[in-house]
């Protein structure tokens, strides 16, 4: 810088009071205060609603056998203990049933997304004949209930040989997330600019080069929220799990099963471990997310 | 050798044409600026050059080779989009190396490129930034420096200075001017700054609805506009349109502006002849009239409505009967609103427009707008 700006005194910055400005800045400052507090009291309503059962149910998944089968129950784990999730997790067929679960949800994740990601590309870039009628059919495998697929599926599955199958409870869940994965995944790609995708083709990359060095890259952050969704979605499903498996239960299928014949420190302790595994992918998911570019388009 | 050839290029969407049968050759090495008012076609007929939408009919020719059908990658171009299409994934130096990173370039040639283009555009300083941590003009220069660094046979430009400051953009002007020079690229440019096209162009195409109506030399553009639009469009101020009628006088065809008679140059007179009788365009620029503070015997008495002093020249504005024109004048000639002055229109600045058709009337016209 030029000495003529170093030789010139730092300006002091006071801190200026409210009740020293004018009537109507005072109005704006008050006003904008009290919007931020609507907004901090509706986000704690929303997340206490949210984390309040939670915390019950990892309050009592930790605290003793006893203690869960009193009444009212406690509202928070005192004293601490591990028993409860001990009992839970040396419970005959679980351990088996969560590894089970886990492979469900990842085969699930990786069918869907690998089947969504071109799929949703083509709903999102071009125009074909058919591609409402092809959206519309996608979302009516939705709204098929599953209760009335049910028996015919169990039926199928039977006399293709592929009951009571991991892989099996895998194909069905693919098929139950495809519809809403085809149309996050084609809103994420619909997002990304056409004009981003032209620039890399006149740089020297072919259609597929064009795909995989921009769009993938830019598409990513939404495609994973929708894996986060798949998975979360698998490792929750109960009734195609009940109905396609009897020896290999996922865990979900695996707990409703015993859930009547079960007492309260067994179910505690199942909720509290089927919540975990959604939480820490969301959790480390989300971060992903938000922190990826700063920003996703310009 | 990277000659560009259109050939009666059509594009239309849906129902609007937005490229009507233009033909237009871009010699090896030229700095062709495309001009026209904004929906005109400008950036439909550079897309179709680069091969992005192809064209419905019509032929595109880069060096010898028919690309027409032709994927962007094989053309051997680069381009600057008008909504700059940078990269948000990648940092500034890699979206200006991508081009050269996809043609497997070395490394040390890599970094090399990348500094050259990134100085040039004065942009050094961000080359590890993301593009959210930029400005729009800076922006717009790393999408200037990812083009020019490929250093490509063929440079499409659409508007790749329209988000600069004035100062910025005059200094860039001249350096882009420069480097193109030094990198013997086939250039269109496409802009909406006249003093950009005229500056920098070695030849201007106007364009308007998807057609050209004229391509030639900035001066000529300027000097000789193929017709109404052009002449009203290029220049600032436009060029002065005034009413006036054919008429013939001693044998010798002249123009009646109210009671006064225009001279036109003898090479005119074939054609005047021709339409004797009927009204007719007379077109003039503000800088090509000579004011007079005192009558004389070829000069029209009009009324000063208007004095804008500009600093290197005042600009008047003028009215002659029923229209109004401005008219420049040395900014020492003193003259006041509603004063009188005197104008002489000297008869080889005068263009001459059909009314009917708006063409300038020019014996040799079609030399002028046929595209090559
Ligand atoms: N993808 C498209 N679909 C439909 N119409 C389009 C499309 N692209 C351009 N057009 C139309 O084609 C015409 C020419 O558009 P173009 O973008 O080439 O104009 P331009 O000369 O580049 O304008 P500007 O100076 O504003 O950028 C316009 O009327 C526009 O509305
Ligand atoms: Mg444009």
């Amino acid at each position: 810088m030029s000495s003529t700006t170093t030789t010139q005194a730092a300006p002091v910055v006071r801190r200026v009071r409210v009740r020293d400005l004018p009537v109507e800045q005072q109005r704006a400052i008050r006003a904008r205060q009290l919007r931020r507090a609507g907004t901090y009291v509706l986000a704690i309503t929303i997340a206490v609603w949210i984390m309040l059962p939670i915390w019950l149910v990892g309050t009592l998944a930790f605290s003793t056998p006893a203690d869960v089968r009193a009444y009212p129950k406690q509202a928070a784990p005192i004293p601490f203990s591990t028993d409860t999730m001990e009992f839970f997790l040396n419970a005959r067929g679980v351990l088996p049933a969560t590894r089970n679960s886990i492979v469900v949800a990842l085969l699930t994740l990786t069918l869907s997304t690998a089947i969504a990601a071109p799929a949703g590309y083509a709903v999102a870039r071009y125009f074909f004949r058919g591609r409402d009628a092809y959206r519309l059919g996608i979302l009516a495998v939705r709204a098929f209930p599953i209760v009335i697929l049910a028996v015919p599926l169990a039926v199928t599955f039977r006399n293709w040989g592929i009951f009571d199958r991991v892989y099996s409870v895998a194909l069905m869940h693919t098929a139950l997330t495809l519809p809403t994965t085809i149309l996050v995944v084609s809103s994420v790609f619909a997002s990304v600019p056409r004009e981003l995708e032209e620039a890399a083709k006149v740089f020297g990359c072919n259609a597929f080069e064009a795909f995989l060095r921009v769009v993938m890259p830019l598409a990513l952050p939404g495609i994973a929220a929708s894996a986060i969704f798949t998975f979360v979605m698998s490792w929750n499903e109960v009734f195609a799990a009940v109905v396609l498996t009897l020896e290999n239960r996922t865990l979900p299928a695996l707990i409703l099963y015993n859930l009547d014949k079960s007492g309260d420190p067994f179910k505690f302790a199942g909720g509290f471990f089927m919540l975990v595994p959604s939480l820490i992918f969301i959790f480390f998911m989300r971060r992903y997310l938000f922190n990826m570019w700063g920003q996703i388009t310009k | 050798m990277a000659e560009i050839r259109i050939e009666n290029a059509v594009k239309t969407f849906g129902k609007v044409v937005a490229v009507n049968q233009v033909s237009l050759t871009v010699h090896d090495q030229e700095f062709v600026v495309l001009l026209g008012p904004s929906g005109c076609g400008k950036t439909t007929l550079l897309r179709a050059v680069a091969g992005l939408g192809m064209v419905d009919s019509g032929r595109i020719m880069i060096g010898d080779r028919d690309v027409t059908y032709l994927p962007p990658k094989a053309r051997d171009i680069s381009m600057v989009f008008q909504g700059y299409a940078i990269f948000p994934h990648m940092n500034v130096f890699d979206n200006i190396a991508f081009g050269l990173r996809m043609k497997r370039t070395p490394k040390e040639e890599i970094a090399r490129r990348v500094r050259e283009s990134a100085e040039l555009l004065h942009i050094e300083e961000f080359l590890e930034r993301f593009p959210s941590q930029l400005s729009g003009g800076q922006r717009q220069r790393v999408a200037v420096a990812r083009a020019i660094a490929v250093h490509s046979g063929v440079l499409l430009m659409d508007e790749p200075l329209s988000n600069l400051d004035a100062l910025l953009r005059l200094r860039m002007r001249a350096e882009l001017k420069r480097l193109l020079n030094e990198i013997r690229a086939t250039t269109i440019y496409v802009t909406h700054d006249q003093i950009e096209a005229l500056s920098m162009g070695d030849r201007i195409a106007v364009m308007r609805s998807g057609e050209i109506l004229q391509f030639d030399s900035p001066t000529r553009v300027y000097d000789v506009p193929a017709d109404r639009f052009v002449a009203g469009f290029i220049g600032t101020p436009p060029m002065n349109f005034l009413e006036g009628q054919v008429r013939r006088e001693n044998g010798v065809p002249c123009v009646a502006i109210g009671d006064f008679m225009l001279a036109p140059i003898p090479e005119m007179y074939e054609e005047l002849a021709r339409r004797d009788g009927k009204p007719i365009l007379v077109g003039i620029r503000a800088e090509n009239m000579e004011t007079l503070d005192a009558p004389a015997a070829d000069a029209l008495r009009v009324k000063v409505l208007v004095v804008e002093p500009l600093g290197s020249q005042n600009l008047l504005t003028i009215q002659i009967g029923s229209d109004v024109i401005k008219a420049s004048t040395h900014p020492d000639f003193a003259v006041a609103a509603n004063q009188d002055v005197w104008i002489r229109l000297p008869g080889d600045k005068i263009r001459w427009i059909d009314r009917e058709t708006g063409r300038t009337i020019i014996p040799d016209l079609e030399s002028l707008v046929s595209a090559s």
